[in-house]
């Protein structure tokens, strides 16, 4: 991994209205260096916006990191879509950050090189030059982790990446993220209290207009974790109950119709 | 086999009732002939037929390139230069509300009474589907894909021609499909408000001296040019779009047969 140490930050939002709701006001929060932050809760309180602003796609948030430097350039972006270019053969998306930065044709062929490896490692060796059209929903989003971690970046933001998966699929993706994405910054939102407890150092729950963050402590074990494990189990019901009275809070905001995504 | 085979039989059958329908009626020749004539007249006038339809051919030919080619520029300017889009974009929608055909008659007076002016009219009917088509295409790119290539510090030419381009790809098939069909169209136009050669010339010339059988034969040799353009211009958009799949049930193409390469 280049791009320097995983840096941990600060997240600031004074004020953000959006579609005439007010999300943020006064907010902050702490992300981690290297380590996993999964941040649960309703649909519609403000998660995806988070991330969006931590990536610098929303104005309106205030990133102070713990070397001084920005944050842009630092990050990578896994959506719950796969975001593969149709016309791009499987190799291709995965370097596509760096055919769209431009990159030297002298560092091509060990870009490429490192990218086969990295197909490889998500168990898609031999379907380097297929379409996207060709492989399975899962195959697609392994080809959009492969993309991530190819992009090298120490802060990875992840917006429900495995929520579209069956379960099988789901958890092997989920291990082999954790296993890649060893010693990144990772902010991942989902809605899966069972995958906040695989994957999570630290689990936050958003609740509340404004948004307000409580913590739920997550296991001390390392990730992943089994989702057999007695420990979990016992917290994943402690989780519920608190997910289910932050959904509660949100009840009375439930008939309007909302226009941000969640 | 069964796709080209069915068409063709339910033109056979077409032809057979107006065959029947001419010769039950006793129809003078000179009003309508019946298909038995008209094939008769397509053998023998096949010199002047080649000759006259390699003209509107040419014309067809060098339209669908220039205005394709123009077209798309045009969109892409469009896109590239978003001070030339506030102030063109108007124009552009306005200016599709002119029936070119009116046009017809000046071009012939500006460019002469050659190739030129067919030419010319051709490219108007043209530049507009393709240019709005791809348009709409190359603005219409997935946000998705545009957050992405934001977060990965991309180079705006490269998210251009890498994402929205590519994106706008099908798009402007569908341009330069409604572009092939409505080519002859121009050139044909062209040539009956003044020409000296080219189907459309061949028609009206034949039209007025009562020669039913050879405007017959002129429309058929039109009709298969125009076929052939548009099937050229399907393979040719298929090729383009390579990883778009044809979904309708029961498809003429087979989705497993295209190439994927």
């Amino acid at each position: 991994m280049s791009g320097g140490r995983p840096p941990g930050f600060t997240v600031g939002v004074p004020r953000l209205v959006l579609g005439g709701r007010l999300l943020f006001e006064n907010f902050r929060l702490r992300i981690e260096a290297g380590r996993w932050t999964c941040v649960l809760g309703p649909s519609g309180v403000g998660k995806t916006t988070l991330l969006r602003l931590i990536a610098g796609l929303l104005p309106g948030a205030l990133v102070v990191t713990d070397d001084g430097r920005p944050l842009a350039g630092r990050l990578a972006l896994m959506a719950q879509q796969d975001l593969l270019l149709p016309w791009l053969s499987v190799l291709e998306n995965a370097l596509l950050g760096w055919r769209l930065r431009g990159e030297r044709r002298s560092r091509a062929a060990e870009l490429e090189g490192s990218a086969r490896e990295l197909l490889a490692r998500v168990g898609l060796a031999g379907r380097e030059d297929d379409l996207p059209q060709a492989l399975s929903g899962g195959m697609r989003q392994r080809v959009a982790l492969a993309r991530t971690l190819m992009e090298r970046r120490p802060v990875v933001l992840m917006d429900e990446p495995f929520s579209a998966l069956d379960a099988i699929t789901r958890h092997r993706l989920q291990d082999l993220a954790a296993r890649l994405l060893a010693g990144h910054t990772v902010v991942m939102v989902t809605h899966s209290p069972l995958e906040a407890l695989r994957l999570g150092h630290r689990i936050l729950v958003l609740r509340g207009r404004p948004v307000q963050v409580s913590e739920v402590s997550a296991p001390e074990s390392p990730i992943p974790r089994d989702p057999g494990d007695p420990a979990l189990l016992a917290r994943e019901a402690e989780l519920w109950r608190v997910l289910a009275a932050s959904a509660g809070a949100e009840e009375d905001e439930s008939c309007a119709p909302f226009s941000a995504r969640s | 086999m069964r796709t080209v085979l069915r068409p063709l039989l339910t033109a056979a059958g077409l032809l057979a009732l107006w065959e029947l329908a001419v010769r039950a009626s006793g129809v003078p020749p000179y009003i309508l002939p019946p298909p038995s004539r008209v094939l008769a007249t397509l053998w023998q006038a096949g010199p002047l037929l080649a000759e006259h339809g390699l003209i509107t051919l040419i014309e067809i030919l060098l339209g669908m390139a220039i205005g394709a080619v123009l077209g798309a520029a045009a969109a892409l300017s469009l896109a590239l230069l978003p001070p030339l889009r506030r102030w063109l974009e108007p124009v552009l929608v306005a200016s599709q509300a002119i029936p070119v055909f009116a046009l017809a008659p000046l071009l012939v007076l500006w460019l002469g009474y050659g190739i030129g002016s067919k030419v010319a009219m051709a490219v108007l009917i043209i530049f507009f589907p393709v240019a709005t088509a791809f348009f709409d295409g190359l603005r219409r790119t997935d946000p998705g894909w545009l957050e992405l290539a934001r977060v990965m510090d991309a180079k705006p030419l490269r998210v251009l021609f890498e994402i929205r381009v590519p994106a706008a790809l099908p798009a402007l098939g569908s341009g330069l499909r409604v572009a092939a069909a409505v080519a002859p169209i121009g050139a044909v136009i062209g040539e009956w408000v003044g020409a000296s050669r080219g189907l459309g010339y061949l028609m009206l010339h034949a039209n007025a001296r009562l020669r039913v059988d050879l405007v017959f034969a002129a429309l058929s040799v039109l009709a298969l040019l125009a076929l052939a353009l548009f099937r050229l211009t399907d393979r040719l958009v298929a090729r383009l779009v390579y990883w778009q799949r044809e979904t309708l049930p029961g498809s003429v193409h087979d989705p497993e047969g295209r190439s994927l390469a």
